[in-house]
């Protein structure tokens, strides 16, 4: 039992990495039908930015000899890290996609991966091939509950996950953007028609989706703390399958189906050599997807693409 | 002059569908442009909201200004030209009260949005009952009622209405119209295009016929209704 609890702890970090990544391909595709295959790149892009972020916050309070404690620089280095990543989104949109909006589906998503090895081996021309090391602003400290051994990374990892995801599930719900959002997702064609700037809503939705990106590359980078150009590719493959998996523009279904893939990951590799984990693991998924081809949720649309 | 339109062409992949079309709407007026299923109704809607591109040489002015400088969007949000496309085309994911607010999105006017919100649950007191409900379960009729209550949230200058009767019973068509009646006095005007050429005459105070891309004909409802091209073409005879 304690060895069970024991991975569901590790299950929840890894599903907190994945279900945030495929948030951010989950929307984009529900509102643009439009695969983003840059997006494991922007979580890429997202940890070097916290990392930059959070190395220009230490010099600066050095500097300026200001003692600010290490919890504080890493919760301001995640809400500027964000905001400027969603710049990258938004960036990636404009001049990626927008202007392939009409243009056949295949085209956009060779943009995605173009945009993504761009992002890549930009990053490689700007920083050189040495990997860079994320500053550990917080000492791991590991606490024994009832035999499970639990660190404050891996509950910081989890708790600030969950936040995002219940912020993103209200402002989709309850504002008028989000509302905008969803009315995309079902009938994209027709909105314009309500006075609402559809570009606007789709650079919002690539802005919220790095954003998101963004924190789950600075909460890897706590964990995880070596950084490399490469990193966002494999990351960026499972978050998109969770975000299909959990259907058609759910946030709720990828949210759950990311915490999934890391379950099926952590309990595979507790049965099985960790060699084989992705081999059992995506087995698994691919036999989850033959029962239930549409995902999980999956919002209902509108197969009108006229007016 | 609210609406003008001159010389309006416009082509899908290289086919004319409309070949210079003119007409014009004052204030306060209810039009209608009647013709057969193709001859460029819908697509006359869609110009005027800036959903499809029109020709070079294409005049339009609405309340003196340039129709071709706004965006599909600004068309509703900053000139009050409303449009509810054929199929209603709701949004079956949100509730009826979030169909209804959608259209305020780029609204700033508090007071008045809860006017028009009190003003069409008035007029379509099914709607209130329901504001709860996803878009997607309302009945035929509802989903018109629905349909035009979003448009007339979104901007009430000008209603564009893309066949509102299709699919409705004899009865349900009737309430609709005595409903868009009340809009009008409300200081809507209004332009439908209609299949149901009977109806949409009666309803409306004058029309224009389209055929094949062109206005061929034009006068007030009742002129029309008594013509015998009209009624030998659209009125059975």
């Amino acid at each position: 039992m304690v060895f069970f609890f024991q991975n569901l702890v590790n299950a929840l970090q890894w599903g907190s990495f994945y279900a945030l990544i495929a948030l951010g391909y989950s929307m984009v595709y529900g509102i643009l039908m439009l695969f983003n295959f840059a997006h494991g790149d922007i979580f890429m892009v997202g940890a070097y930015i916290g990392f930059g972020v959070a190395t220009g916050i230490t010099a600066l309070a050095s500097f300026g000899a200001i003692a600010l404690p290490n919890w504080l620089i890493l919760v301001l280095t995640i809400i500027i890290s964000m905001f400027l990543t969603s710049f990258v989104g938004i960036l990636v949109e404009r001049l990626g996609y927008r202007p392939l909006r009409e243009a056949p589906r295949a085209s956009a998503a060779i943009t995605g991966l173009m945009i993504g090895i761009i992002l890549e081996t930009g990053n490689l021309a700007l920083l050189g091939a040495k990997r860079v090391r994320f500053p550990s602003l917080i000492e791991t400290s590991t606490y024994n509950i009832g035999g499970v051994f639990v660190t404050n990374k891996k509950i910081m990892i989890v708790v600030v996950s969950l936040l995002l995801m219940f912020a993103l599930h209200q402002f989709v719900r309850r504002t008028k953007w989000g509302m905008a959002m969803r009315a995309m997702a079902f009938d994209y064609v027709v909105v314009p028609l309500m006075g609402v700037p559809i570009n606007t809503i789709a650079a919002m939705t690539f802005a919220i989706g790095s954003a998101l990106a963004a924190a789950a590359g600075i909460l890897f980078g706590v964990a995880y703390p070596v950084l490399d150009p490469y990193m966002g590719i494999v990351f960026g493959w499972k978050a998109f399958v969770a975000a299909i998996l959990g259907g058609r523009g759910s946030i709720l279904g990828a949210t759950l189906a990311g915490f999934l893939l890391g379950f099926i990951e952590i309990f595979v590799a507790m049965i099985f050599p960790s060699t084989l984990r992705d081999l059992i693991a995506y087995s698994i998924i691919l036999l989850i997807l033959a029962f239930r081809p549409h995902g999980f949720f999956g919002e209902p649309y509108s197969a009108r693409l006229r007016l | 002059m609210l609406l003008s339109v001159k010389n309006l062409r416009v082509s899908y992949d290289n086919i004319r569908a409309l070949h210079g079309v003119d007409f014009q709407i004052g204030e306060g007026e209810i039009v209608c442009i009647i013709g057969a299923n193709g001859a460029g109704k819908s697509t006359t809607l869609r110009a005027i909201s800036r959903m499809v591109p029109v020709e070079e040489g294409t005049e339009m002015t609405f309340m003196d200004q340039d129709l071709l400088q706004y965006s599909a969007d600004k068309v509703v949000s900053k000139l009050g030209i409303s449009h509810v496309p054929e199929g209603r085309r709701l949004f079956g994911n949100l509730t009826i009260m979030e169909n209804l607010k959608l259209a305020t999105f780029a609204r700033k006017d508090k007071e008045k949005i809860k006017e028009d919100l009190e003003r069409v649950f008035d007029i379509f007191p099914r709607l209130e009952e329901r504001k709860p409900q996803k878009s997607g379960t309302l009945s035929g009729g509802e989903q018109q009622m629905l349909a035009i209550g979003r448009a007339f949230m979104s901007g009430r200058k000008i209603m564009l209405l893309d066949e509102p009767s299709m699919g409705l019973a004899p009865l349900l068509m009737l309430s609709m119209f005595d409903a868009l009646k009340e809009l009008n006095k409300e200081g809507a005007t209004i332009l439908l295009v209609e299949q149901n050429a009977r109806m949409a005459l009666q309803f409306a105070q004058r029309g224009y016929v389209l055929e094949s891309g062109s206005l061929v004909l034009e006068g007030s409802s009742e002129e029309l209704l008594a013509n015998p091209e009209v009624k030998n073409a659209y009125l059975g005879g």
